[in-house]
């Protein structure tokens, strides 16, 4: 699959510090997380592939299209919400929209069109025709949103879509986010410190931690891999019988106590299968999980990592000199 | 599609050409210029004037009327002349700079208050482009009070004295067209630079007098202190002035410029001077926008 965004030793420096240290990757997902603490270099990270700082050295593309020598082309497939207000103040929504829609290429008419829709589809039908200025910080961030779709983008810069939102407002703003992944149309780049957000939202997540890629997982695989893997507790006088026969299917057991121990399924091997295995061997299971290896206990691994590159949350050290990742594996 | 389909849809219609973008914002400046009702009676006011002079072409040329007033001598003393041309473009010039302080200072400050300019240029759409936009409005509105009404004055002339005239003077014509550009440029940079900086609106109004007035007071104090011509560097209406009596009369200067456009003869600076304040003046100005027209800002 050709990439999205393809980092090719990006490097960025302000004043001579650097704030991308020559990232190298390629991302591939329909929903890309960005992750990372304050000032790792996720908004610097969007604000270079909008053309908005210039790159010290190497590049990137988008949609193969180089931001430094097609930044007009590249621009044009992009839909961006920017992480502070942008608007203007004394001017109604539905204008403010297709005003932006019109500078991104629409004809006037369409354009118009397109921020009512735009506005109904974030859920300011009913507010359009009021001063941006007036409304509440939830509103301007989904009018932000609208202003980013109306255009009809290819690839969608959300940076920090749900901040300083109430939770009945950060809920429907994750479900649109949602709502616009799963249609297909678009490609997400989803930028936030919040880990749910990017949880919920993305397949994919790259983790900053000072300029350099701390970590890339596929939270797709991740969730596969990790339904493998199973927490027990039994109740039963075999139990020591129970773990050998799981063994015989091929199953890796570690014994806990108190009847509890961890198991690893064998691949064909369903978990409806180890409770017939229970019930003949006159065993209760009383708890069954699958492990959730969380985003968060990725994040924390990356962040441990002593500036080093972690895939699906195992840390990998020492860090390489140009951080290098590939969809998909690394 | 129905607006109650609240759903996401690409957009795959045509998109429109690049210049016409740029187009767009001068589009919409002028729909919020237009519900001021003062800029729009101080606009239809600013026509006064031409509209005087266009009189006093017609009655200068036509001698029934003149004896319908029973003013048959006035013909006499009615010159249409250089100074009658440079006249009409200094007071239109003049309102042109209180037009511009009006309308400027509302032209970047708004997309700078709330950060809305990072959504400009996130689209195809240049900062080069968005200046020339926002200078656009300007340019269009300034041009309509300067060199349009100026040059219909010189062609209704021309249609009443005959081609010879026309021929004759017509380094009036050059003089009204170029002369009006290099304020019109003048203003329209030193509006958005200074609303670029200044984000509230009536500071960077009163800004564009300051620079005008207090700068040309500074000057006189120069050339009152030091005994100089020099201080006149930083009067912009005698730079403008003294580049205008160079553009109408060329090397043999019979006026000492426009009204409020004055170049006094006898403290006139080599006219290189003139043109090399102005553009430093609009570097500075190019400068300033340059620093602040950006999408992000950097913190260093």
């Amino acid at each position: 699959m050709d990439p999205v965004i393809e980092l090719d030793g990006l490097e960025v420096r302000f004043g001579g510090r650097p704030i991308l240290n020559r990232l190298k990757a390629a991302l591939t997902g329909r929903s890309i997380g960005l992750l990372g603490p304050n000032g790792a270099g996720k908004s610097t990270l969007i604000n270079t592939l909008l053309g908005f700082h210039k790159p010290t050295s190497g590049t990137a593309r988008i949609f193969g299209r180089d931001i430094r020598t097609d930044a007009r082309a590249v621009r044009s497939l992009i839909g961006y919400m920017p992480e502070n207000d942008s608007f203007i103040a004394n001017m109604s929504g539905v204008r403010f929209v297709r005003l932006m829609a019109e500078l991104a290429g629409l004809p006037p008419a369409a354009a118009l069109e397109r921020a009512h829709e735009a506005f109904f589809y974030v859920g300011l039908g009913e507010v359009r025709y009021r001063a941006l200025g007036t409304y509440s910080l939830g509103m301007k961030q989904a009018a932000k949103l609208a202003q980013a779709i109306a255009h009809g983008p290819k690839l969608l810069f959300l940076d920090e879509p749900t901040n300083g939102l109430d939770p009945p407002a950060r809920l429907r703003m994750i479900s649109l986010i949602q709502e616009i992944r799963d249609r297909g149309d678009l490609h997400l780049i989803v930028s936030s410190h919040l880990l749910r957000d990017v949880e919920e939202c993305c397949d994919e997540v790259l983790i900053l931690k000072n300029g350099n890629i701390a970590a890339f997982c596929n939270l797709e695989e991740e969730r596969r891999a990790n339904k493998r893997f199973l927490e027990m507790e039994t109740r039963g006088e075999s139990n020591g019988t129970f773990l050998a026969a799981m063994e015989k299917l091929g199953c890796e057991t570690a014994p806990g106590v108190q009847g509890r121990f961890k198991v690893i399924l064998p691949d064909g091997l369903e978990v409806r299968q180890l409770y017939e295995l229970a019930a003949q061997q006159n065993v209760q299971i009383r708890r069954l999980n699958h492990r959730r290896d969380s985003l968060e206990d990725i994040f924390l691994k990356a962040m441990e990592a002593e500036g080093g590159l972690t895939a699906a949350g195992q840390a990998k050290a020492p860090a390489p000199p140009i951080s290098e990742v590939r969809s998909g594996g690394l | 599609m129905a607006v109650y389909k609240k759903t996401y849809r690409p957009y795959e219609g045509a998109l429109t050409a690049s210049w016409r973008r740029l187009l767009v914002i001068p589009r919409y400046a002028f729909e919020d210029l237009r519900k001021s009702r003062f800029l729009t009676i101080f606009y239809i006011l600013s026509f006064i004037y031409p509209l005087i002079a266009s009189l006093i072409i017609y009655v200068q040329h036509n001698a029934s009327a003149l004896r319908l007033i029973n003013a048959e001598g006035a013909q006499r003393m009615i010159s249409i002349n250089v100074s009658f041309y440079m006249g009409v473009l200094g007071w239109q010039s003049m309102l042109a700079l209180f037009l511009s302080a009006f309308v400027g200072p509302g032209q970047v400050s708004p997309d700078l208050s709330n950060n809305a300019l990072s959504l400009y240029l996130a689209r195809p759409f240049s900062r080069a482009e968005y200046v020339l936009g926002k200078m656009l409005v300007l340019v269009i509105l300034l041009s309509m009070m300067t060199w349009v009404p100026g040059l219909l004055l010189f062609g209704l002339e021309g249609y009443l004295e005959g081609w010879d005239w026309m021929t004759a003077n017509s380094r009036i014509a050059s003089g009204l067209f170029f002369g009006s550009w290099i304020w019109i440029l003048v203003l329209c940079l030193l509006a958005l630079a200074l609303s670029a900086w200044v984000k509230w609106k009536p500071a960077a109004g009163g800004l564009m007098f300051g620079v005008f007035f207090v700068a040309a007071a500074f000057g006189a104090m120069v050339n009152g202190i030091q005994r100089t011509n020099w201080g006149h560097l930083f009067n912009i209406s005698y730079l403008i002035g003294s580049i205008w009596v160079k553009l109408f009369e060329g090397e043999n200067p019979t006026t000492s410029g426009a009204v409020f456009f004055r170049a006094p003869q006898g403290e006139t600076l080599p006219i290189w001077c003139s043109w090399a304040a102005l553009t430093a003046l609009a570097l500075v100005c190019l400068y300033m926008l340059r620093r602040k027209i950006r999408g992000a800002e950097v913190v260093r």
